[in-house]
């Protein structure tokens, strides 16, 4: 699986390291919802870590589309929220 | 997988299929998608010139600061030579206000010469993207077009139904839309990750800091007078002035323009 770290760019990860970094994930996403900052970023480090850790860096002009996406290393949990709305930071 | 890496991709691709969904016909879709990309570069590119236009600035307004701070000291000195000890007490007070403004704009420059390294590295991530998107367009095109004659050969020779025509273009439909999502996906990502030039002067002081700095600058000004009046007098300086005899060497040192990279 392919997963983009913002900023950074994209990495292969095997199949068997995602049981690992969902749960990572998933605390992440539970530090986000109840508006735990310190733990957010602990966390994203942490998870950020991981990946660059486990995975296998793409180079730069490849295209292959992320099936999985990080925000960048120092995106605050505001910013993350906003990106997960429906009106993202993305317009259009 | 339902945490914050699934939806953010989950939205990068929605995004990502919206703009498909509205263009007809995919080859102006890529083209389309070409000149987003190239509108998206051009906008990092500037970022990067602000940035830079910035950081020269501060390098000038440092370089002026450096030098006023230098011409007070010469007249603190001059002061001090003519006997006029409250000239020379003014003239090294506002040099030490002037110190104080160097170090802060030093802090400055150095977050943003840190945003222009990353914003530089974000510029040439998106260029090799945006080169490789350009090559892979002009394939997918030139497949298509291909594909559209073939379709038309084939059902005019066999005439057949246009159902297999239309089976040809809803593979080739299909390709065009995952380039058209991978390219997007790069490009809008990268660009979103290159805007962090939020803020790179946020360097409010408290009011004890503030005036903790007046108690050191005012210290500094009594070692100052001390010394430039050992200097006057010939003799060594003692054992106090040495030290402040030191720190002037680290301001010669200051003053001396650092940032010869133009």
């Amino acid at each position: 699986m392919i997963v983009r770290i913002m900023g950074e760019g994209q990495v292969r990860l095997a199949d068997s390291h995602f049981a690992e970094l969902n749960k990572l994930d998933d605390e992440l996403l539970a530090e986000m919802e109840s508006g735990d900052e310190d733990g957010f970023r602990r966390t994203l480090h942490a998870l950020l870590d991981k990946v660059r850790e486990l995975g296998t860096p793409l180079p730069d002009d490849s295209l292959e589309p992320s099936e999985l996406i990080l925000p960048t290393p120092d995106a605050t949990l505001e910013e993350v929220r906003h990106l997960l709305t429906d009106e993202g930071l993305i317009p259009g | 997988m339902s945490g914050v890496m699934k939806r953010m991709g989950m939205i990068f691709r929605a995004k990502a299929n919206q703009a498909l969904d509205r263009a007809e016909d995919p080859r102006e879709t890529l083209d389309y998608s070409y000149q987003k990309q190239l509108e998206l570069l051009q906008k990092v590119r500037r970022g990067v010139a602000d940035v830079a236009t910035s950081r020269k600035r501060l390098e000038l307004q440092l370089n002026q600061l450096q030098g006023q701070s230098a011409k007070l000291e010469d007249q603190g000195r001059k002061a001090l030579a003519l006997g006029r000890e409250d000239l020379a007490r003014e003239a090294l007070s506002r040099r030490a206000a002037l110190q104080q403004q160097v170090t802060d704009l030093e802090t400055q420059h150095q977050t943003l010469q840190g945003e222009e390294e990353k914003l530089t590295l974000a510029a040439q991530r998106l260029q090799a993207k945006v080169d490789a998107f350009r090559t892979k367009k002009e394939t997918i095109k030139a497949t298509y077009t291909a594909a559209q004659a073939q379709t038309r050969i084939g059902e005019a020779f066999s005439g057949i139904s246009e159902e297999m025509g239309d089976v040809g273009l809803a593979i080739q439909r299909a390709e065009d839309k995952t380039a058209q999502l991978q390219a997007r996906a790069g490009a809008i990502d990268e660009l979103l990750a290159s805007g962090a030039l939020d803020d790179p002067s946020g360097m409010a002081k408290d009011d004890i800091q503030a005036e903790l700095d007046r108690l050191s600058g005012g210290t500094d000004v009594e070692l100052e007078l001390q010394r430039m009046k050992a200097e006057l007098a010939g003799g060594p300086a003692p054992q106090a002035i040495e030290g402040g005899a030191g720190q002037n060497q680290n301001h010669q040192q200051q003053d001396t323009p650092r940032f010869d990279k133009q």
